[in-house]
């Protein structure tokens, strides 16, 4: 009797806790949920920021700030397209160089390794990506260039720089610094972000795939063309596009080796000027006025730039996920 | 028949030529990944390993032109720029990654969050000292230890929730059913139960953080900037490593450069350390 009493109705002591615990519970989801927003506050807070101060100098010079080759603090008229240029062909050259050696890396590490080595390895590739970009740029600046200039420049004017039209691209001084070696450690850099990503999607491909297509004789080689890739392909270029939006906006490491000059040279070999560096080089000094809200379009710029690559990135890296909770 | 055979036999050794040719490229990919990881660690121990001795952590940065100095004024800053930022960045990450592990299955802001989350990772970090810069720096007119430390927690924030969330996502489901059949109320079970079990995993996730904001240099130079004497004020111009690095690599100064190589030693390895630290703990977790 006592005891479906106590059931059917509760103490009025259990009513109470139940009371407040409701109120905790509200509470905790409340501020968990108001911190997790604040992630996306900071994003629009940057943007926003970025527009307002940006705004003197987009209205100045209007959407030719973009196209335009200018860039003269004395006379202060300003324009983004060296930088811009910059930005985007030392990404492309770094991509053109890293992307078939991750591709490589990630196959050694997920077909070819012997199992005992793929643990250290695995990790000194995710090392190589921990390394702080100031160090890729002294080690650049001071290691790589004089090299570079010595003994790959050189060769690079013989061979390729002797194709009428295209040599361009190869001519101009030895000076180690520049467009080119800038592409090269960025290269360097993007190289195991991209390795990691691609040996984690090729490990999604489920094994029963990989073993049919053994099965009927396939090598190696064939298995990973014909089996693996077209089935990892939008995590591939997931993977590619992240290391590109890394690209894009390094600062370091292109800052040290770049040359940081404002010109536009077809020559590969001669120094240039990315988004990233120009900031880190001349936003400290810049005076208000055009020069620094020009300074922050060219933040906007790379901020919106990169945000598209990266988004598509991460929706393309999402699909392959998806995948992956279908095989199970 | 004996041409068909002739035809399988070359087509069978094209397809092992093929093989040959694909796994020595990879294999050559490795093997060049590898030779850069030990060339750049080689070059930084041979060139930063000289330059390391006492003075390096008692003096302060030397003025220019003048001889010997030390880094110990940047190594305290970076220290007090990092730990603050630990201190903001570790709560709000966390909450955060609660938030989106434990609420966050079914709801549209949930999966915004994460999106955004997932782009700050890899933002420019240089666009974040602009922001930066344009909210504190410029407002309060002067270059600080604390701007320094806002643009940090910005970049770290988004590593802490991501894996937070990831680990607590790790926590089997039983366990927070069995801490509901109990009538545990929800932020018990989270902060009792869920957070409790993957603490390991929540370490590493801010140990990376650390590991991640240690070597960051492009947004300390717009907020933090330097300073050539020892200070502990947060409120002023802050000493750190990385742009004291920067200025003196870039600089015509010998001595300058090789302090910059020692500074550049003593932040690699304190980033692999804590990286391999982070991998560390979590293995143990897994294990045990």
């Amino acid at each position: 009797m006592d005891i479906t009493q106590s059931h059917s109705a509760p103490t009025p002591q259990a009513l109470k806790i139940a009371k407040v615990q409701r109120i905790q519970d509200f509470l905790f989801y409340v501020i968990t949920q108001f911190f997790a927003l604040s992630v996306l506050i900071a994003l629009m807070g940057i943007l926003i920021s970025l527009l307002f101060n940006a705004w003197p100098a987009l209205s100045t010079f209007g959407p030719g700030f973009f196209f335009s080759l200018d860039w003269d603090v004395v006379k202060g008229q300003f324009g983004g397209l060296i930088a811009i240029y910059g930005t985007v062909v030392t990404s492309v050259i770094a991509l053109v160089i890293a992307v078939p050696l991750s591709f490589g890396i990630a196959l050694f590490l997920t077909e070819l390794c012997p199992s005992y080595l793929r643990r250290p390895l695995g990790t000194a590739v995710e090392l190589l990506a921990a390394v702080p970009s100031i160090i890729y740029g002294m080690f650049g600046l001071f290691i790589f260039a004089p090299l570079f200039a010595e003994y790959i420049q050189p060769p690079l004017a013989g061979t390729l720089g002797q194709i009428p039209g295209f040599g361009i691209l190869f001519s101009g001084a030895f000076n180690g610094i520049g467009i080119l070696c800038a592409g090269l450690i960025l290269a360097m850099m993007i190289l195991p972000f991209i390795a990691s990503v691609m040996r984690d999607v090729f490990e999604i491909v489920p094994p029963v795939l990989k073993e049919s297509a053994y099965g009927i004789g396939c090598t190696t080689w064939e298995v990973v063309r014909n089996v693996v890739l077209p089935y990892t392909k939008a995590g591939v270029i997931g993977g590619i596009m992240l290391g590109l939006g890394r690209a894009l906006g390094e600062t370091m490491a292109v800052t040290f080796v770049i040359g940081n000059a404002h010109r536009l040279s077809a020559s590969l070999f001669s120094p240039g000027t990315s988004i990233a560096s120009t900031l880190a080089n001349e936003f400290g000094e810049a005076e208000a006025g055009n020069h620094l809200s020009s300074l922050y379009a060219l933040g906007l710029a790379l901020f919106i730039i990169t945000f598209i690559v990266l988004a598509c990135a991460k929706w393309m890296l999402i699909n392959m996920e998806k995948k992956q909770g279908l095989k199970t | 028949m004996n041409n068909i055979s002739n035809i399988n036999q070359s087509l069978f050794a094209q397809r092992k030529r093929a093989n040959k040719i694909g796994l020595s490229l990879s294999m050559g990919a490795m093997f060049l990944g590898m030779i850069f990881l030990f060339w750049i660690l080689g070059v930084l121990l041979f060139k930063g390993f000289s330059a390391i001795d006492l003075n390096l952590f008692i003096q302060s940065t030397p003025a220019p032109g003048s001889e010997g100095g030390g880094l110990a004024n940047a190594i305290v800053g970076s220290l007090m720029i990092v730990a603050s930022c630990t201190l903001i960045s570790t709560p709000i990450g966390v909450l955060a990654g609660l938030y989106l592990s434990e609420y966050g299955d079914r709801s549209k802001v949930a999966a915004v969050t994460r999106f955004v989350t997932d782009i700050m990772l890899s933002a420019p970090s240089i666009v974040i000292g602009l922001f930066v810069y344009a909210l504190v720096v410029a407002q309060v007119r002067h270059f600080s230890g604390w701007a320094g430390t806002i643009a940090l927690a910005l970049i770290a924030i988004p590593v802490v929730v991501r894996t937070t969330e990831n680990m607590l996502r790790l926590v089997p489901g039983s366990l927070r059913e069995a801490a509901y059949a109990l009538g545990t109320p929800k932020w018990k079970v989270a902060y009792k139960v869920t957070l409790r079990a993957a603490k390991s995993g929540v370490i590493t996730g801010i140990l990376l953080a650390l590991a991640r904001i240690s070597g960051e240099t492009a947004p300390l130079l717009f907020t933090a900037l330097n300073n050539q004497f020892f200070s502990t004020n947060m409120n002023a111009p802050m000493a750190n490593l990385p742009v004291v690095i920067f200025q003196f690599a870039m600089s015509p100064y010998d001595n300058w450069v090789d302090l910059a190589w020692g500074g550049a030693l003593l932040i690699t390895f304190t980033v692999l350390g804590l990286n391999i630290l982070a991998r560390v703990v979590f293995r143990e977790k897994v294990q045990g």
